[in-house]
């Protein structure tokens, strides 16, 4: 039973930060842009938030800071690929080179260093009903906060007009734009919400996945984040089952090491990037009847006058 | 008063060629900052990067040889991003080409084999690196799955493989528990061009891949499928190219180029196969490709320029203490410069006073 327990709160544990980046890139791609970045805000959000909650000995401060650089990297390219009309694919690989890079210059002087890891929730009782007691209430604030983001997100895009035209600007930006819509004024909120996520995500592994930073510690989260999306169909409800089932493969195979199941450890760790692969073959293979992406996903668009 | 992008109505030659240089500059400038920012002597460091790698013959030697994996690299990509087909997996599909090729250097080791153990080597290291870039290509073609997304997961896969393999069975039992195989037997290493030097072998191989490649671009049918597929995919189906044979012919292409370079990595400078072979050369790669205009001769350039970044970085590192993280820094700022200013052949910015149309509002 504790086992069982201890490896669903791991599950959870690991499945939040692709949650929060997914879902803040599922926003930025329903409203038509492509951005590839996500693994370099991630890890510079992970360097920044690290750096705050070290310098502040706050956990909530870090998450701001990761927040904001995340924000602040996405804005560099809404300015490339949204101001200068600069390919999407191109302009998130450089997000992403220029992120580790900047992560490592700014993470250098915390790499040894500890902190303390968020907290957990702890209610008295429901805290100690035994298998889902920590479960439900024995989480970190990060946890509950990726579930009301995804909630919110859904409400947003479905439920309001504002979720309505920026899905209409994903769509058909030429139309929206006829329209009167500031087709790139609401992509670059877009872009800076997926930004602000992906930072949010990123800071999520020092402040408390693992209570250090180290170089490179996202490892591929940001470019599953994006596999994620795609597996969704670009919709909220199934980008929820998909994060967890990533965050599950990824637990099973460090259980199986453990185990000492006969098979070398590098395999194991290969899984979630293989499963990766394959559920992205599945996927698009099983949608052979037109494809659910937003129409003008990645498409250039530069107003006229 | 705002500033908007105004399509030209051709796109202009001049820029086209200053643009890199435009580039350049800017990243400098930026760089400069960077260093104040970071306390160090903006000149001083500059020497250290730009400079002082140019003023001795072991660095100028050592330049040749880091440009030989990125311009082969390169040279590969921009076929693929020529086609609107893109490969980012380069980076596996050099790791995979180094396993392979190892593979014969590793079973041959001690054993009186001849010289054709070498030529075995780059043949299999290209074909094995082909077969892997051909994995995400078929599954875009076949299955429309995102080659972007595979052909990256598939580093991953490739990097925990050849870490198994060092740690595992290939590893040197006279090598005291370090990750690696034993070193390379003569002949299955990469010969020297000067006695004692840094210069291999490779190098001409390089050269030899730019000119092919300025030959497909400029000279075949193939080349001219390849260059309307990615510009003008609509034309391209009119005019009967097929757009899935190119994308799996320019993967193939450039993952037999990245598998090349890493088996003369390996076989050359390093001797020995052995986790973090690469410092990111399939994804500098990428770099170079755009920086070079997707052109073979603007990417041997482009190739030698980002080469001597590596170099200084090692030699800023040393002499000034500068983090080696500045160098992907300054790569990543370089790679949007060089995409910001591309945008300007495209495009002109204009300003314009919204104020003037009074009915047409707030923005």
């Amino acid at each position: 039973m504790e086992l069982i327990e201890a490896i669903i709160l791991a599950v959870l544990a690991a499945s939040t930060p692709l949650l929060i980046a997914a879902t803040g890139e599922l926003v930025t791609e329903r409203s038509g842009v492509l951005n590839l970045g996500v693994e370099g805000m991630m890890i510079v959000g992970a360097a920044c938030g690290f750096a705050g909650a070290w310098l502040t000995g706050s956990i909530f401060i870090g998450a701001l800071f990761g927040i904001v650089a995340g924000m602040l990297m996405s804005l560099v390219f809404a300015l490339m690929a949204l101001g200068l009309a600069v390919n999407q694919v191109a302009t998130g690989l450089a997000l992403t080179i220029l992120g580790i890079g900047l992560s490592g210059l700014i993470g250098a002087g915390f790499v040894g260093e500890r902190i303390t890891p968020a907290a957990h929730l702890y209610v008295p009782g429901l805290t100690d009903i035994p298998l889902i007691g920590r479960v439900l209430f024995g989480e970190d604030g990060f946890v509950y906060f990726s579930v009301a983001l995804i909630v919110g997100v859904w409400w947003f895009l479905y439920r309001t007009r504002a979720g309505l035209i920026l899905r209409a600007c994903g769509d058909n930006h030429v139309s929206a734009h006829a329209l009167g819509y500031p087709v790139l004024r609401i992509r670059t909120f877009a872009v800076m919400f997926g930004g602000a996520c992906a930072g949010l995500a990123g800071a999520y592994l020092p402040l408390a996945y693992t209570p250090f930073f180290i170089p490179g510690m996202t490892a591929g989260r940001g470019w599953i984040a994006l596999a994620l999306v795609v597996f969704a169909s670009w919709r909220p409800g199934r980008l929820v089952v998909g994060a967890y089932l990533f965050g599950a493969v990824t637990i099973l195979q460090l259980h199986a090491q453990g185990w000492g199941v006969g098979i070398p450890s590098q395999f194991m760790s290969a899984l979630p990037y293989l499963a990766t692969v394959i559920v992205l073959v599945l996927l698009s293979r099983a949608r052979t009847g037109g494809s659910t992406a937003p129409a003008a996903l990645g498409t250039v668009f530069v107003p006229d006058r | 008063m705002q500033l908007v992008l105004e399509k030209r109505a051709e796109r202009s030659g001049t820029i086209a060629l200053v643009s890199p240089l435009i580039a350049i500059g800017l990243t400098i400038v930026t760089m400069v900052i960077l260093f104040a920012i970071l306390g160090k002597n903006p000149l001083l460091a500059l020497h250290a990067y730009f400079i002082a790698p140019l003023t001795d013959s072991y660095s100028l030697q050592e330049i040749a040889v880091k440009a030989t994996p990125l311009v082969m690299i390169a040279i590969g990509l921009s076929l693929c991003y020529l086609a609107n087909a893109w490969n980012i997996g380069a980076e596996g599909q050099f790791l995979i080409g180094a396993v392979a090729g190892s593979w014969i250097a590793v079973k041959t080791q001690g054993t009186d084999a001849g010289a054709w153990v070498l030529p075995a080597m780059l043949v299999l290291a290209a074909a094995a690196g082909a077969l892997y870039a051909l994995i995400p290509a078929i599954c875009k073609v076949k299955f429309g799955a995102s080659e972007i997304l595979t052909s990256l997961m598939l580093v991953y896969v490739a990097d925990l493989f050849l870490d198994y393999l060092v740690r595992g069975p290939w590893r040197d039992p006279h090598g005291f528990n370090f990750p690696t195989t034993a070193e390379f037997d003569p002949v299955a290493t990469v010969p020297l061009l000067i006695e004692g030097g840094r210069l291999h072998l490779g190098s001409i191989i390089a050269l030899l891949v730019v000119a092919a490649a300025a030959i497909l671009l400029g000279r075949t049918i193939k080349g001219f499928e390849i260059r309307v597929v990615g510009a003008a995919p609509r034309a391209a189906r009119f005019g009967g190219f097929n757009a899935n044979q190119l994308i799996i012919l320019t993967f193939a292409v450039s993952g037999a180029l990245a598998g090349l370079a890493g088996i003369i990595e390996v076989a050359g400078p390093v001797g020995h196969l052995q986790p973090g072979i690469s410092p990111g050369y399939g994804f500098t790669a990428i770099i170079v490709a755009f920086l070079g205009r997707l052109n073979p001769l603007g990417i041997l350039i482009a190739g030698l320029f980002l080469a001597l970044t590596f170099i200084g970085g090692e030699q800023a590192q040393i002499a000034m203490k500068i983090p080696l993280d500045v160098t992907k820094v300054f790569q990543g700022i370089l790679l949007f410069y060089v995409l910001a200013c591309d945008s300007l052949i495209l495009y002109r910015f204009k300003l314009v006073f919204p104020n003037r149309q009074v009915a047409s509002g707030t923005h």
